[in-house]
């Protein structure tokens, strides 16, 4: 059995204390012009975060195009290097691990991504393709590799014999359940799942979060879950953080935030969301916002969300607020909250 | 009832591949009456976009092959394209889900938004701006004159949504098709748009063809609505009733696999089993039937029709048209 990136890392951690935790995060990336190509500015995409996410559980990562969330999702299993601010996982900071340290982390985290047509190598077979991270991390070989590529697509509700078929066989469905298959084949504890059913048809997406949430209680995973679509975001997660422009704007268990919502922009953003029921929607109350999302080159002083906000006063110009707890488990920051 | 402004009959529209004939659209009745908001629903590949371009005659590649779209006394089908151009834009107008693909980056806003007038009305350069510089004003975009010089990729994607359908609007069309409109928008801009088109629908009266994959867009938005699989209309009907209690099991199946905000707890989703039809070799008798939780003997082997099941819904559907009921766990 090899090493686990934390032994590797040599630390200890225990189940108590959060698996991911990230502080102060910014990845920033540069934008550059002229024929000299200097950099004249920079794109706030992560610009101070503050996030952790407890062993087992889904966390639900919501927000607009551009805010940033696939950022965040990118720069916490390492597949970008942050500008500044720490990333630790199982208590070990890995933010600049590198090399075999960092190899190592992979087998400890995967990431599940929006299109089923573009993350799949068309010329690979489907046991290529699952095969990969097995081959790279030398976990299995011959006929124990094949068996274990037919086991994985069995745990993904997938005909074992598909293992010799390219992916272009496959419907949106099938290629979702390929890429969740190779993110399991790695054993791993964490996994980002970005956008991974937005692309899919609506009597599909249901297959697609029930075959999630049934692999996370049989092999005991934790998940990042990254989409724009609240209704599945507050289904399937057990807490959910609200970004805007680079910003965490509020955190708060599933149900508590769709109940009693305390950053304006939540409230903004539920009474956004269509729900399914004309006898609802004609009782709702809507609270449309104006405006667009600011651009994160430059980001309005203070409050990032004050361009659009309706509640927003000179205060909100001036001072950045910063996650105020509201209650045991809910944050938001705001400086003039919804009750 | 009142009479209605577009009826659609019968409709079949093709698309010839190498693999064999696409029936995109296939067989495809319905009306849209003055001042209504009708909403198409259904899948991707289920034909309701095909049905719209069919209704433009904009199909091409595809043909139709059989069927009417009956406007005002006369048949779309069967006009010659200049005829159909001046129904065009000036009497049916329609806009697309991807605002940046429709719109033509080399000229400006405000010209293309005049485009029509100048086309049909024959106005000047002048009077044509001056008329989209208003249009674009009450669609909602602040300081309109100079945001009409801008081009497209100046302008945010909710922007560029309402130029097009502040193009849309300028000749005062009395149906507006909108195809996918806010698909490809952020949730809160989404919401902007289609409050517009709620305003559009009652300040000019308007009458809207809503297509959408998103069930929430249609509750909150249509009086009625058709709801498309594999081509065909499996049910129609007011929305709170299609809603309330659906008559095809595509529907009901549908309503029950999304998740909603409004949900007090957790209970695991149920997802329709498989995938939709190949559209080059559909299932015999009913098309939905090997998805079908309800399916008796006869779903196999004979084509149900969109008939009446009670006041107000129709449902191809043989097992609700013999009185039977959706229910289950």
């Amino acid at each position: 059995m090899p090493e686990t990136a934390v032994e590797k890392l040599g630390l200890a951690w225990t189940a108590s204390q959060p698996l991911v935790s990230v502080s102060d995060l910014k990845m920033w990336f540069p934008i550059s012009s002229g024929i000299l190509q200097r950099t004249v500015g920079q794109v706030h995409a992560v610009d101070g975060v503050d996030l952790e996410v407890n062993a087992g559980e889904t966390v639900g990562l919501v927000g607009e195009s551009g805010c940033g969330k696939s950022t965040l999702g990118r720069t916490v299993i390492r597949l970008l290097e942050p500008t500044a601010g720490t990333v630790r996982f199982k208590g070990a900071d890995i933010t600049h691990v590198r090399g075999r340290k960092l190899r190592a982390l992979r087998r400890e985290m995967a990431m599940i991504f929006q299109d089923p047509y573009a993350s799949l190598d068309p010329r690979q077979t489907v046991g290529d393709i699952i095969g990969e991270p097995i081959d790279v991390h030398r976990l299995a070989k011959g006929k124990e590799r094949q068996e274990r590529i037919r086991e994985l697509l069995r745990v993904v509700g997938m005909n074992p014999r598909y293992a010799d078929r390219y992916p272009h066989e496959f419907s949106g469905g099938q290629r979702q359940r390929i890429g969740i298959a190779r993110a399991l084949a790695v054993e791993p504890t964490f996994i980002v799942c970005d956008e991974p059913i937005s692309a899919l048809d609506v009597s599909i997406q249901a297959q697609i979060i029930n075959l999630l949430e049934n692999l996370q209680s049989k092999f005991n995973l934790t998940y990042l879950f990254i989409a724009h679509d609240l209704s599945v975001v507050k289904h399937i997660s057990n807490r959910i953080a609200v970004m805007y422009l680079g910003k965490i704007m509020e955190v708060a268990p599933s149900a508590q935030l769709y109940r009693r919502p305390r950053h304006p922009y939540t409230g903004s953003l539920m009474s956004a969301i269509p729900i399914p029921d004309p006898a609802v929607e004609l009782r709702r109350e809507r609270f449309i916002l104006q405006g667009d999302v600011a651009s994160p080159v430059n980001p309005p002083s203070g409050c990032r969300f004050r361009t659009r906000c309706p509640r927003a006063r000179e205060h909100c110009a001036e001072e950045i607020p910063t996650l105020e707890a509201f209650g045991l488990e809910q944050k938001a920051a705001c400086f003039y909250p919804l009750d | 009832m009142t009479q209605p402004l577009l009826e659609v009959q019968d409709l079949h529209t093709v698309f010839r591949t190498k693999d064999g004939v696409v029936k995109a659209v296939d067989g495809v009745s319905f009306e849209l009456t003055p001042g209504e908001t009708l909403g198409i629903v259904g899948e991707s590949g289920c034909g309701k976009s095909v049905t719209a371009l069919s209704i433009m005659r904009l199909q091409r590649p595809g043909r139709i092959v059989s069927g009417k779209v009956m406007f005002k006394g006369q048949d779309l089908t069967r006009l010659t394209e200049s005829e159909m151009r001046e129904i065009r834009g000036k009497e049916i107008a329609m806009i697309f889900q991807d605002p940046m693909t429709s719109l033509n980056p080399v000229f400006n806003v405000g010209w293309q938004v005049g485009e029509p007038t100048r086309l049909h009305n024959g106005w000047g350069a002048k009077r044509a701006l001056a008329s989209a510089v208003s249009m674009l004003g009450r669609v909602g975009i602040p300081s309109a004159a100079a945001r009409a010089e801008d081009y497209p990729h100046q302008f945010s994607g909710g922007m560029r949504q309402r130029a097009m359908i502040a193009m849309g609007l300028t000749m005062t069309p009395e149906v507006l098709i909108a195809d996918e409109p806010t698909t490809a928008l952020d949730v809160t801009i989404q919401a902007q748009i289609l409050d517009l088109l709620r305003h559009v629908n009652r300040e000019f009266g308007t009458a809207t063809i809503l297509i959408t994959h998103n069930l929430g867009v249609v509750a909150g938005m249509c009086q009625r609505v058709i709801v498309m699989y594999a081509g065909r209309v499996v049910e129609s009907g007011p929305t709170p009733d299609v809603f309330a209690h659906p008559k095809h099991p595509y529907t009901w199946s549908l309503l029950r696999s999304i998740p909603r905000l409004d949900a007090e707890k957790h209970e695991p989703l149920r997802p329709i089993e498989g995938v939709p039809p190949n559209l080059i070799d559909l299932p015999s008798g009913c098309v939905f039937h090997p998805r079908c939780a309800f399916r008796i003997d006869r779903c196999t082997r004979d084509v149900p029709a969109l008939l009446q099941i009670n006041d107000t819904q129709h449902a191809a559907c043989w097992v609700t048209q013999a009185g039977g009921e959706l229910k289950g766990a």
